[in-house]
């Protein structure tokens, strides 16, 4: 749905050159994902491939997989009331088929992107690199000066 | 390259046997070298604990150069929950130049099961990125930044993983996304259900990860029943099966000990039999004197290991 085409290229190139409406919807953005995932907005979003369960949710905000300390029940173990995330995202995918998803190799957050637009960067081609295929993870890493921040938009 | 003796030790198909000694809370070295010369010979190699449960100990970089003083080959782990990139990387760099072969590079737990809850969580990096981190730095003499090291590390990686915890079906591809990730060897959780660990362990054959990866399964015994409840309720990740429960409270009160290091025993020439299985790791906390006792139990004969010195495991 939120796949990268002209139109949302388009947009995101408008948003961007337009401080006040890059604003306005990055705080949409939060509104819906926060409702829907939990999301932090950390700027780089990996729901996509893990089962829509948003990883920063994770106590130890694990984007590889889940710790050991799951409990039998599934439960997390900072927060037993809750399930790990990684357990509904493997279930998810198991249901989706797409267990594949989870063995991509998730490269470490960029915390200067935090509070921006995942949905911007997305469209804008800047998350190309945010995961791999495990097999290639020690051949090439992807450099973190290679994707400066932007100029933070005031 | 000069350097880890539990490398060559692996490489070499013999079975392998690591033990773990948590550093002291306090300054005095006087237990960690104890505990160390009580292992020496017996052991390839010993982690030495990071802030183990997020309590506070002496550092576990401080621990490595210790047991190695004391003539044992450290193992350092390393946790992502209290440093970030920056001093991760920096903390690993000083552990080859220090000699220290060896390093373990695991997630950590939560501070909030510690004795600082309140402290910040740290969690720059997960485990498998530390891992990749890691082996860029020594296979590519660059940090996770890109930029060129001089002089370039060469511990063996290790890694840890739980064969028992959910999602059930999903444990064996992560111990392979280590593996990809950097991880040379993977030291598991407690084994107290040896049939649920061979289920875990056929699934890790069939991806091939024990082609690459070293597996040496956890073991270990708990000194009282009062352990026993802890490890079972208070330590997330540890299954203990009811059969184990029950045997241990069969005994009268002054032979848990004994029927603990027993059952350790058996698991071990259990677990022994499974192939791809290169050894074990014994966890004993605050038992480690009792480590000899289970491994000679289980006919892991001691070593006449020649006692190393900090300058022989320096490379240059």
């Amino acid at each position: 749905m939120l796949a990268p085409n002209a139109a949302y290229r388009w947009l995101a190139g408008a948003l961007t050159r337009s401080p006040a409406a890059y604003r306005a919807f990055t705080a949409t953005e939060r509104a819906a994902k926060g409702a829907a995932f939990g999301c932090r907005m950390c700027g780089q979003c990996t729901l996509p491939v893990t089962g829509y369960a948003c990883p920063e949710t994770c106590p130890k905000k694990l984007r590889n997989g889940p710790c050991g300390g799951v409990g039998a029940d599934g439960s997390c173990e900072v927060f037993p009331d809750t399930r790990c995330v990684w357990v509904v995202a493997h279930e998810r995918a198991q249901r989706e088929g797409r267990v594949a998803d989870l063995l991509l190799f998730q490269r470490p957050v960029d915390q200067r992107r935090a509070g921006r637009s995942a949905w911007v960067s997305y469209w804008s081609g800047e998350d190309e690199d945010l995961w791999a295929p495990a097999a290639g993870t020690g051949a090439a890493p992807a450099p973190q000066a290679r994707r400066p921040a932007r100029k933070a938009m005031k | 390259m000069s350097g880890s003796g539990l490398r060559a030790r692996l490489g070499s198909g013999s079975f392998t046997v690591t033990a773990e000694i948590g550093p002291p809370r306090g300054a005095d070295p006087g237990a960690l070298l104890r505990k160390a010369e009580q292992l020496r010979g017996w052991v390839d190699a010993v982690n030495i604990t990071d802030n183990a449960g997020a309590n506070v100990r002496m550092a576990s970089w401080a621990g490595s150069l210790l047991a190695a003083q004391a003539g044992i080959e450290p193992v350092m782990q390393v946790t992502c929950r209290d440093r970030n990139r920056l001093a991760l990387q920096s903390d690993l760099l000083a552990a080859w130049a220090m000699g220290i072969p060896n390093v373990l590079l695991m997630t950590g737990d939560h501070p909030r099961f510690g004795d600082h809850p309140g402290a910040e969580p740290v969690f720059d990096l997960d485990s498998v990125q530390l891992l990749w981190a890691a082996r860029t730095m020594r296979e590519e003499g660059r940090l996770m930044s890109g930029r060129a090291l001089t002089g370039s590390p060469g511990w063996l990686i290790g890694a840890v993983e739980n064969p028992f915890a959910p999602p059930a079906g999903f444990r064996a591809a992560r111990l392979a996304k280590k593996a990809a990730a950097g991880a040379e060897f993977v030291q598991t959780q407690f084994v107290f259900d040896v049939a649920a660990f061979g289920r875990w362990m056929a699934e890790v054959r069939d991806l091939g990860v024990d082609q690459t990866c070293r597996i040496l399964a956890g073991v270990g015994a708990v000194r009282s029943l009062r352990a026993l409840d802890h490890m079972r309720t208070g330590v997330p990740g540890v299954y203990i099966p009811d059969e184990v429960d029950r045997r241990l409270r069969a005994v009268p009160d002054g032979q848990v000990a004994d029927e603990a290091a027993r059952i350790c025993a058996e698991i071990i020439e259990q677990v022994r039999e499974i192939p791809g299985v290169s050894g074990v790791h014994v966890m004993a906390p605050g038992y480690e004197h009792g480590i000899p006792g289970i491994l000679e139990r289980a006919g892991l004969a001691q070593r006449a290991a020649p006692a190393r010195t900090l300058g022989g495991q320096r490379a240059h």
